[in-house]
């Protein structure tokens, strides 16, 4: 523990990550741009997540990590220790028993309290990137809110899917100002981006950071006639026979043999625990997957 | 009548050397004007300064803007001119690619102004760009192809379409033919032609080809280093020019 | 309708030592509606030149032009257009067009400039080319490619498909055969009892007889005898 300065960053480079934190809590939407730090983990692997969940950390706080909803795999378990070795907070894989959650990919199923914070892992920050190369111009486009081009992109879904075909990392407009990019989270967690945690975003590879303060609205984008839905696969958890949660499919062998399953281990971990049993599920039993 | 746009002592320049100076005009609602020079004679400049492009050092750029009658362009707010671009204005590249997003399909690329305005419906949207790909002699079928599966004849009607969807009153073009194939250039002219009578559009118009604002400009102005030597009546200015330069641009084209 | 006084024009050679070539002065000229004036003189007396400086197309260097109650010689470029528009057609010896664009459209186009409903339009540009015997057969394809006589009477077309109050005749009747020539006759007869200002340029002196009320010879107007 003494090896390392409490949450591996120095408290200078937390003040400066603090104050960027404020400033886009104060601008809901807004990427503040903030002087990101090398981390001791390549870009991609949540180096923007890891800078403000250490900026954020306290030594009473506990701290859970989900990786496309599930507890258990490398990049979650990796941050996991990184964060129990150099800050020595406590870990959690229950979502109830977290005050900050470090995610990529996912908002978890179980509604968040005011006193929790959410940390997104956010690869590209910038909504318009993909159809306005430049920085220059997509600044101004923002500042100007000339938002006419994320709806080129919905078009261009449109004609040629059918439907907007945009699956994941799917635009939102904040309190009626800001064009932001959820990061890849599945649209299905649109609606829930409007909830009582704080939800802070971090890039960084692109150093931003961006927030949604409790309760701030948050509206996805759509045409009239074609209006935003929040989809999900058409099927229950196989495991603990849940209807209302995002569902990951497995392929179980050669033959085409498959399952649904929830992809938030932790929310499919409760029911079970709490009896509920999926078409291919086994009764509960602890300590076992 | 108010003029649609007036121009009051125009300047440019980088560093020491002219970009266009003394540059004062009016265009009248529905009248075509062309700007004729060499390279490096300052028109190109001068487009820009008029189209908000670039700020000019000096001078005014009047519009008659539809909801509060004539006002300085250049003294409006960035909102409000990048506005004015995307409505009222349109601005024709001489390269498709400038003029266009090649990544997006056609239809995608006549929508953006009307999206951008805020229509909020596909149906909607799609039809207009359908129609307007239909003005421009581009058929229905290819409203989801890319720009780059375009001919480039085909790649400047598009151009064209994606600015005039709107509804725009005045448009500036720099150099809409050149590049083209002559043939194709024909095409292009007759097809402006019929767009601005029926649409009673104004446009500026920058070329250095002498055939092209014949066919296609009321009126016409000559710039040399910088500075407008003559202007008048398109034919006048062609048939019995007054400056020395003038004489010498119009004496000096090929003939077929 | 047209009315031409003390009207100058010297052209000055600014790439030729700035050579002033002088080549008319103190013209004049008037022309009532229902009239027909023609220009007369030897090749070079300055007929085309004056008929240019009534369109505007050339620049005078002193006097009046008044065509209607638009003065030529000091007009905006605004009124200029606006008045060839609508007051004063010109039949050229060159047909000037857009490669490319059907002979339909090259002589309905002065109506659809003032507005005329593209049907109306057509129908009166068909009806012009029929009666000018240019073959059904031609009227999709591009004039640019007709033969010296044709490309006349397509110019021909275009000039009478607006009946303007006032009109610049350059030479209507060169290279058309006896029938054709009898058509161009009758338009202009036609043109001028409906009170059209004519001026023209003939150099068949049957046809002028028999068109024009009168003929002004432009040598009068030549610098050396003003002087």
């Amino acid at each position: 523990m003494s090896d390392y300065n409490f949450a591996y960053l120095d408290e200078q480079t937390k003040r400066m990550i603090r104050r960027a934190i404020l400033k886009a809590l104060a601008i809901p939407g807004y990427q503040v741009p903030f002087a990101s730090r090398e981390m001791p983990m390549p870009y991609g692997w949540g180096t923007g997540g890891v800078q403000v969940s250490a900026a954020c950390l306290t030594p009473g706080d506990t701290f859970k990590v989900i990786d496309q909803g599930a507890d258990d795999t490398t990049n979650a378990v990796s941050i996991r220790k990184f964060f129990e070795k150099t800050a020595g907070v406590a870990t959690t894989e229950e979502t109830a028993r977290a005050s900050i959650i470090q995610t990529r990919h996912r908002i978890p199923e179980e509604p968040l309290t005011e006193d929790q914070i959410l940390v997104y892992q956010v690869p590209i920050p910038e909504p318009l990137r993909f159809l306005e190369p430049s920085e220059v111009e997509t600044r101004k486009m923002h500042s100007l809110e000339e938002y006419g081009l994320m709806h080129v992109k919905l078009y261009e879904d449109i004609s040629q899917h059918g439907a907007i075909a945009t699956a994941y990392a799917y635009p939102v407009k904040v309190e009626g100002r800001y064009v932001m990019d959820p990061s890849p989270i599945p649209k299905f967690d649109n609606p829930k981006l409007r909830m009582a945690a704080i939800q802070l975003f971090g890039a960084g590879r692109e150093q931003r950071i961006y927030a949604l303060p409790p309760y701030c609205e948050v509206v996805s984008l759509d045409f009239e006639d074609h209006p935003f839905e929040a989809t999900r696969a058409d099927h229950d958890c196989d495991l603990c026979g849940a209807s209302d949660s995002y569902l990951d499919e497995v392929i179980m062998d050669d033959a085409g043999g498959r399952m649904f399953v929830c992809s938030d281990t932790d929310y499919c971990r409760s029911r079970r625990a709490a009896g509920h049993v999926g078409a291919q599920g086994a009764p509960y039993e602890e300590g076992r997957p | 009548m108010t003029a649609l746009l007036q121009v009051r002592d125009l300047a440019r320049f980088y560093g020491a050397r002219r970009g266009c100076e003394g540059v004062s005009f009016d265009l009248w609602p529905g009248e075509v004007m062309g700007i004729v020079g060499e390279s490096g004679s300052g028109k190109s400049t001068l487009l820009s300064c008029l189209a908000g492009q670039m700020a000019p050092d000096r001078g005014e750029v009047i519009f008659d803007t539809r909801g509060d009658g004539p006002r300085d362009t250049l003294k409006m707010s960035e909102p409000e001119r990048r506005m004015l671009m995307r409505t009222d204005w349109a601005f024709v590249h001489q390269h498709a690619r400038d003029g266009l997003r090649m990544g997006v399909s056609a239809g995608g690329n006549v929508g953006e102004r009307l999206m951008a305005v805020g229509a909020r419906r596909y149906g909607d949207i799609r039809n207009r760009a359908i129609d307007w790909l239909g003005r421009v002699e581009i058929a229905a079928d290819r409203v989801d192809d890319r720009p780059g599966a375009f001919s480039g004849g085909m790649q400047q009607r598009l151009q064209i379409a994606r600015n005039l969807v709107t509804g725009p009153r005045l448009v500036f073009m720099d150099e809409p033919t050149g590049g083209l194939d002559v043939s194709v250039q024909a095409r292009l002219l007759d097809l402006l032609r019929g767009l601005v009578r029926e649409m009673g559009l104004s446009a500026i118009i920058v070329t250095h080809d002498l055939a092209v604002v014949r066919l296609l400009a009321d009126r016409l102005m000559v710039m040399k280093d910088g500075r407008v030597v003559e202007a008048g009546l398109t034919d006048q200015v062609l048939d019995d020019p007054q400056h020395g330069y003038t004489q010498l641009l119009v004496s000096s084209v090929l003939q077929v | 309708m047209i009315e031409i006084e003390g009207l100058g024009k010297s052209f000055t050679l600014h790439n030729q030592g700035g050579a002033v070539i002088p080549v008319m002065a103190g013209a004049h000229l008037r022309v009532a509606r229902g009239e027909c004036v023609a220009l007369t003189g030897t090749s070079g007396a300055g007929k085309s030149t004056l008929m240019r400086m009534i369109y505007g197309n050339y620049r005078a260097c002193g006097g009046r032009i008044m065509v209607g109650d638009v003065d030529v010689a000091r007009a905006a470029p605004r009124e200029i257009i606006r008045l060839r528009r609508e007051v004063l057609g010109y039949v050229s010896q060159f047909l000037r067009v857009v490669p490319r664009v059907p002979v339909r459209e090259v002589v309905a186009e002065p109506l659809l400039a003032l507005g005329v409903g593209r049907e109306a339009a057509l129908a009166r540009a068909e009806a012009l080319l029929a009666r000018l015997n240019i073959p059904e057969r031609l009227w999709t394809l591009s004039p640019t490619t007709f033969s010296g006589g044709e490309q006349q009477r397509v110019n021909i077309a275009r000039g009478f498909a607006h009946e303007f109050p006032a009109l610049l005749l350059d030479e209507p009747t060169a290279s058309l055969d006896a029938a054709n020539r009898e058509v161009v006759l009758s338009l202009i007869e036609e043109a001028k009892a409906r009170g059209a200002a004519i001026v023209g340029i003939f150099h068949d002196e049957t046809a002028r007889a028999r068109v024009c009320d009168c003929e002004v010879d432009v040598t009068r107007f030549s610098p050396e005898r003003a002087a």
